[in-house]
């Protein structure tokens, strides 16, 4: 199932408001399997940074939100391994991977500071809105504590990501 | 019987201040997801700082142009304290992170 997952590339800036309304109901599969999506749609910007750009900050930027998501999605696998919930693909996991693409597929255009600027604003937006999406929809659904517990560090990663990349861009201009 | 007990005290008092100096503590900080616990703490000159770090992901305790100690995952990393102020420190990776340590002579 994760294997499909890796396979699509690049993060989300844009979220339907739809898909992430208060009132969509989400069970702890999908949650899960969002939760997760969110993180590999990350690790794949990531590798794209460190593919294209060549700024001293940008890269280390990049591999730690790498090394961060990925160390987080280890954790989430054996969460649902050991609950032995099965992750279920859903609309919000799919709009999710559908911005991502389509804003990978933007950033392949570009290069050099160009690249640069656009893949950091992207990251703060993108930390932005999976926290919004955190907040209002994920940690509220979520039934199981474990669950429940792990998408609440989530968030505060999440928060911390999103200042770490407001600084970097601060930095650029 | 008056004048020994005062000599004594003065011995006492002589040890207990030599004893500060001579005896370095370790001061003890968990990290647990993504918080500094305690976020303050009061340490003296010579002190070490013991951060464990029990998340997943590497975190540093960072006070910039004085200390950037790395601590990885399940991990501890420490600091021997060498000057005394009061230090705001947060975590590079995250900057949401933050503590104080405060440090006496």
């Amino acid at each position: 199932m994760f294997a499909r997952l890796t396979s699509a590339f690049a993060f989300a800036c844009l979220i339907s408001g739809t898909t992430l309304a208060a009132d969509t109901k989400v069970t702890d599969p999908q949650i899960a399997h969002i939760a997760y999506t969110a993180g590999v749609i990350d690790i794949e910007a990531a590798k794209q940074a460190l593919k294209i750009s060549k700024d001293k900050e940008v890269i280390s930027f990049a591999n730690d939100m790498l090394r961060d998501h990925e160390a987080v999605n280890t954790q989430a696998l054996d969460l649902v391994k050991k609950l032995k919930v099965t992750p279920e693909d859903n609309d919000t996991s799919r709009a999710l991977m559908k911005a991502a693409t389509e804003e990978r597929e933007k950033l392949s255009k570009l290069s050099g500071a160009d690249f640069d600027k656009a893949y950091v604003a992207n990251e703060v937006a993108y930390h932005k809105q999976v926290n919004g999406a955190l907040e209002s929809l994920l940690i509220p659904s979520a039934k199981n504590a474990e669950l429940k517990d792990l998408l609440e560090t989530g968030l505060k990663l999440f928060q911390g990501h999103q200042q770490h990349a407001e600084h970097v861009a601060a930095m650029m201009k | 019987m008056i004048h020994k007990l005062s000599l004594g005290a003065v011995c006492g008092l002589a040890v207990m201040l030599a004893v500060p100096s001579a005896q370095a503590e370790t001061i003890r900080i968990t990290i647990d997801k993504l918080v500094f616990s305690p976020a303050e703490i009061s340490a003296a000159v010579g002190d070490v700082i013991e951060w464990q770090n029990n998340d997943v992901m590497a975190h540093t305790a960072t006070a910039k142009g004085e200390f950037d100690v790395v601590i990885p995952p399940k991990k501890t990393a420490t600091l021997t304290v060498s000057k005394a102020g009061t230090f705001d420190y947060t975590c590079r990776f995250h900057p949401n992170m933050k503590a104080r340590l405060q440090v006496r002579q």
